[in-house]
């Protein structure tokens, strides 16, 4: 396992691609949370007493959104970059225990997806704790942001991209094509939002924000009105977990069934 | 050239599938229910204006029949606004358009013609007409107000911060006025609306204002005053605010709520419009431009490009049928989708009870083709941007980073701030789904002016101008990079 690791590990930072995408998913994620940030006011008419209406945690957060995008396409690349080139019949006959293989794949994935992940939302976080109370969100307003609720949508927000990068790297040894898997996993982060806002029937859409990875995911960065959420912000992750985790064993599946 | 092209598409059966695939998508989220509403048949018809616009006319009046020409001076004292929700009891907030004044109406129906003078919560002096009409008087935020009738219905306000030294702040003519009007003083006060995260979060609640006049002079003959709460409160009774009057004195106050103005489509009016059948075409744009990206990408991967330079060396004649056929395939499909979405999905949405603005042919027409041509612009987008990358993924996530993402963050999943969002509008390729709106935007509404609203920043063909902008841009980028590089 530790020569997989250590060979995938020489192919990931051999390609080009990788530190543009990891710099990619920082500078995007930052300026859309900066963005966001910087335009954010809290407004005292509505709530005077209570936090209320907009969440500081998730304003700081709105990187997420658009970062999802580049560590689902750098999960895709770590295998449909093979498959493309036809480097999966080497990498196989050098490692052909397939599930070892994908194992290795994941774990040379999610470790820098994670630092970058980490490093992004944690500037934007700070960003967020140091700038939002002066645009209101204050303690006197009930809003506590250098609390550990803030530091829990920190986390739950890093190990989403991370979830993201590994289900795009289930879909693309699914289906094998680069493009096709790029569009595959993008339409199942996007569309589940997009069809519960097409659809008027209130307890569908409820049902399709639990079980959509999007919606689900987000929901573990909510730091106000727990209560209001269609799930608890761990019960979220754990749902983007088993998408992540379902993925990567049908990928994993295929890989082992199908001739390469 | 183009039928070899044509060939190569045709004989990918994915590819085929997948154009079929987008055509549904756009057809299946038109017609899979949408909204809820609560007109219908006749037992709720929108109310239309004497413009024959949309309009939400409700506000409590206190009244007489007026014959003839004359005047009424009123001194409104204050004017103070409150929302009221279950979750955080009664604040008081500003209302930027809660009003209070002097209206003179044809007739207590609600959407017959009328003019008023009024303070506004932070928008000055009024005078509005047939619920279109605006003219902004001095800024004061209470004080007195002056409504005269004079020969041909013709309607003149003026304001005063003292009583003795009057601005004129405009006139304006009904014609087809009758003689016997409504006439008398008046208070409402519109739905309160606050955003968060970008427009994703909306928290609104009616508001109820309270307006005081210690003064009322008519040049008329002397009348009894009648209180009556015109239009009703939206709800029916139990769910608005108490509206009223009280006197004491000459003291009258007037608890009114609801609001004398055009209907808009965001939050606070309607929350419908009709772009929304379109939906589907988002899932349609993620499929035609993958298939439009790989209608290129696919020549390099299988080095298929090779034999397709060979067959015909002139590059820029191999691009230009690419794109003829990825365009066209990708019209005619988002076409066959978008022609049977807009009206099947109207109907819908009528059948389950809510309330469209009426659309004249040619904006559903231009809404139809505008948006098949936004598809297929960004399909050959795609093909421009698959010739630069040479690799899928590269291009793909290119086209959903420049076409998909601005498109998800404002219109289907709005979580940027608004000054953002119009501004990602303008700028990326985006700005083409412009061809959508059907919507009019007013500045004497307070609503939520979105992209997720159909409020696009840009007319709709300066918005499908920008993406063919893009789409030139790479394409020339893309015919200097095949000509340049080796295969």
């Amino acid at each position: 396992m530790r020569r997989a690791i250590r060979a995938e590990w020489a192919k990931a930072w051999s390609d080009p691609a990788t530190p543009w995408l990891l710099a990619a998913l920082i500078v995007l994620s930052v300026s859309v949370s900066g963005v966001t940030i910087g335009t954010a006011r809290y407004s005292a008419t509505l709530c005077p007493a209570a936090a209320c209406g907009q969440d500081p945690a998730r304003l700081s957060l709105a990187g997420v959104y658009l970062g999802q995008a580049v560590a689902a396409l750098a999960g895709v690349l770590a295998i449909g970059g093979e498959y493309a080139t036809g480097m999966i019949r080497v990498t196989l006959t050098a490692i052909p225990r397939r599930r070892r293989l994908l194992a290795a794949k994941a774990l040379v994935l999610a470790g820098p997806v994670l630092a970058a992940s980490a490093l992004a939302l944690g500037a934007a976080t700070l960003t967020g704790v140091i700038v939002l109370p002066g645009h209101g969100f204050t303690v006197g307003h009930g809003y506590d942001l250098a609390s550990w609720t803030t530091a829990r949508a920190w986390c739950c927000a890093t190990l989403y991209l991370t979830l993201v990068a590994v289900l795009g790297l289930g879909v693309a040894a699914a289906v094998r094509d680069s493009a096709v898997a790029t569009g595959v996993a993008l339409g199942l982060l996007y569309l589940f939002p997009i069809a519960a806002s097409a659809i008027g029937d209130q307890g569908l859409q409820r049902r399709l924000e639990q079980i959509g990875p999007m919606s689900a995911g987000l929901d573990s960065q909510t730091t106000i009105d727990l209560h209001g959420l269609p799930l608890a912000p761990w019960a979220g992750l754990g749902v983007v977990a088993l998408w992540a985790a379902g993925m990567f064993v049908l990928g994993g599946v295929l890989l082992r069934l199908r001739d390469a | 050239m183009i039928r070899a092209e044509w060939v190569k598409f045709r004989s990918v059966r994915g590819w085929v599938v997948a154009v079929v695939i987008a055509a549904v998508a756009i057809v299946g989220l038109a017609v899979d229910g949408g909204s809820q509403g609560s007109c219908y048949g006749n037992s709720c018809a929108q109310l239309t204006g004497p413009g024959g616009e949309a309009v939400s006319d409700s506000f409590y009046f206190v009244h007489q029949a007026l014959t003839g020409n004359g005047a009424i001076t009123v001194r409104v004292t204050s004017l103070t606004s409150a929302v009221r929700s279950a979750r955080t009891g009664t604040q008081r907030v500003v209302v930027p358009w809660a009003k209070a004044g002097i209206i003179l109406k044809a007739s207590l129906t609600p959407g017959s013609a009328y003019a008023a003078i009024m303070v506004t919560g932070s928008q000055g002096v009024r005078l509005q007409d047939d619920f279109t009409g605006d003219i902004a008087g001095p800024a004061m935020r209470a004080g007195w107000l002056r409504l005269v009738r004079s020969p041909g219905s013709v309607i003149t306000g003026y304001a005063s911060a003292d009583g003795t030294r009057w601005t004129r702040v405009g006139a304006v003519t009904l014609p087809g006025l009758p003689a016997i009007l409504q006439g008398g003083l008046f208070t409402t006060s519109p739905q309160w609306t606050q955003t968060s995260l970008g427009v994703a979060a909306i928290t609104g609640d009616a508001s109820q204002s309270t307006a005081v006049f210690d003064h009322a002079a008519l040049t008329w003959r002397g009348g009894t005053w009648t209180g009556t709460d015109v239009g009703g409160s939206p709800g029916g009774p139990a769910a608005g605010p108490a509206t009223g009057y009280s006197r004491v004195g000459g003291t009258v106050t007037i608890v009114g709520s609801g609001d004398i103005a055009p209907a808009t489509s965001g939050p606070s009016g309607l929350g419908v419009t009709p772009a929304q059948t379109l939906a589907g075409a988002f899932i349609a744009l993620i499929i035609l431009a993958v298939v439009g990206a790989m209608f290129m990408t696919a020549e390099y991967r299988h080095r298929l490009i090779r034999v397709t330079l060979a067959a015909c060396p002139r590059r820029g004649r191999v691009l230009a049928a690419k794109v003829v056929v990825a365009g066209l395939v990708a019209f005619v499909a988002a076409l066959a989708g978008t022609a049977v979405a807009v009206p099947a999905g109207e109907r819908v949405l009528r059948s389950h009870g809510v309330y469209l603005p009426p659309l004249t042919a040619l904006t559903e027409t231009r809404m139809i083709v505008g948006t098949a041509a936004a598809l297929a612009v960004c399909a050959v987008l795609a093909v421009a941007i698959g010739t630069v990358a040479r690799r899928g993924a590269a291009a793909i996530a290119a086209v959903v980073a420049l076409i998909a993402a601005p498109y998800v963050l404002t219109v289907s999943i709005p979580v940027l701030p608004l000054g953002a969002a119009d501004w990602l509008m303008r700028v990326t390729p985006a700005a083409a789904f412009a061809v959508e709106q059907t919507t009019v935007q007013y500045p004497q509404v307070d609503d939520v002016y979105a992209p997720a609203y159909g409020y696009f920043p840009l007319a709709p063909w300066a918005g499908l101008a920008v993406l063919c902008a893009w789409t030139a841009v790479f394409l020339t980028l893309a015919a200097v990079t095949l000509n340049r590089r080796d295969a």
